[in-house]
């Protein structure tokens, strides 16, 4: 048999791409439902470090224990009842905010108190970056924050997913004076113009701690309605 | 060629890094922990030893003028296979690998020792070949990535080494060990050294 003819090469590439594509697709399928677990558990991880819980193992249990209801609320503040877990945050962001459907993520702590966590996303410099924020159940005060980045710059702006940076997030005010005023990243020593609470932005990290700005604007200021409601409640 | 020296030689007289300067994209990219340096390591050895062996095994029936390609789809597959391993039993360090586990396919060793010897040996020889290659890219992926965690960031495998009192004695983390431009220069240093120990492989 000719090795070198033109049927024979056809024929061999064929039946190789055919074997290794169907063991591709063995592979990918036998291992979906495990890695979809992982990615899960990575995002329960996620949204529990913005409410100050760090658990080592055991992800699926204390993220049920402390979440205990998640819903989705529109523009107007207009809460529905369904799955705020599987919405694809990445994709939302980019709606404009009247279409956006907006999930929140409702925690129960220890002690009772309720907290409010809503997901983020945006551009970094190099890359994606993304976050969760909680609010105390005022609709105003941020319990805290979490901000993870797929590929930015390390020891500059990749230092928003360290504690320093979204541990100045706690206690700073969403709504002020019943505006909602999103919190701004700005340089140390700078005031914004605005009057919003702010934080200082990581030095050397500048379009990245500008990313997270923009971030936070985008990403909450749809929810402004669902937080005056929670504050009205309270009145 | 004796199959003790087919697996040792790569080690340090033939090393695919040192010597014949292949794969250093990677060496650069993944080497600032060691933790993912040893996982990405790992993973070529997987993928070397194994696409070697399969080509070995193939490489009668290869019509000459695709055997390129046919490396290729053998690679990518081990390596799409690899990635989705990881992902589905060590979740953390594929998101630390993220694209350069991805970027094995373009390792110049893997092509580099498939051409060069896959394609002309036996299937253990070939084995040995993969294996020994991948530990010498491995050796040197961790001894990197041991100096860059060490004095970037003060840790080994992510446990504190540098003690809290030289910080309190004013000891800062070398930031820029963290870097890629380091680890050209950490590998450039590495090659020195390992010139000046093996008077043989220098230039005249």
């Amino acid at each position: 048999m000719n090795k070198q003819s033109n049927t024979y090469t056809m024929i061999y590439i064929i039946v190789l791409v055919v074997i290794v594509g169907t063991a591709l697709a063995l592979t990918s399928i036998s291992l979906r439902d495990r890695q979809q677990a992982n990615a899960d558990a990575d995002k329960m991880r996620q949204i529990l470090a913005s409410v100050n819980i760090f658990p080592e193992k055991d992800i699926i249990d204390t993220y049920n224990k402390y979440i205990t209801t998640d819903f989705i609320v529109d523009e107007e503040g207009r809460r529905t009842d369904a799955d705020a877990f599987a919405i694809d945050v990445a994709r939302e962001s980019k709606l404009p905010a009247v279409e956006r459907e907006l999930p929140v993520y409702q925690c129960t702590l220890a002690d009772g108190n309720v907290k409010y966590i809503m997901p983020m996303y945006g551009a970094g410099l190099w890359g994606p970056i993304w976050g969760y924020i909680s609010v105390d159940s005022d609709g105003s005060t941020v319990y805290g924050a979490y901000f993870a980045h797929q590929g930015e710059t390390p020891g500059l702006g990749a230092e928003i997913e360290k504690p320093t940076f979204s541990g100045q997030f706690a206690g700073k005010r969403l709504v002020i004076n019943g505006h909602f005023a999103p919190i701004s990243v700005i340089k140390s020593g700078m005031n914004p113009p605005d009057g919003a609470d702010y934080v200082d932005g990581v030095s050397g990290g500048t379009i990245t701690s500008k990313g997270v700005g923009a971030m936070i604007d985008n990403c909450l200021a749809p929810y402004a309605a669902f937080l005056d409601s929670l504050n009205s409640t309270n009145d | 060629m004796a199959n003790k020296s087919v697996f040792f030689n790569p080690l340090s007289k033939d090393n695919p890094v040192l010597v014949q300067i292949l794969g250093i994209c990677s060496v650069l990219a993944v080497t600032a922990k060691l933790e993912p340096a040893l996982v990405m390591g790992l993973s070529v050895i997987a993928v070397l030893a194994f696409s070697n062996v399969i080509i070995s095994l193939i490489r009668n029936t290869i019509p000459t003028n695709i055997r390129i390609i046919v490396q290729l789809v053998v690679v990518a597959g081990l390596v799409v296979t690899v990635s989705q391993l990881l992902e589905a039993y060590a979740y953390d360090v594929s998101k630390q690998l993220s694209v350069f586990i991805g970027l094995i396919i373009t390792n110049c060793i893997l092509m580099g020792r498939l051409e060069a010897f896959a394609m002309a040996n036996r299937p253990w020889p070939s084995f040995l070949d993969g294996v020994g290659n991948g530990l010498g890219y491995t050796i040197i992926l961790v001894i990197v990535a041991f100096f860059r965690e060490l004095l970037g960031s003060g840790t080994l495998f992510g446990y504190q080494v540098v003690p809290q009192c030289f910080y309190e004695a004013g000891y800062v983390n070398n930031g820029l060990m963290i870097l890629p431009p380091m680890a050209l220069i950490t590998v450039a240093c590495i090659i020195w050294v390992h010139r000046s120990l093996n008077k043989d492989l220098q230039d005249k």
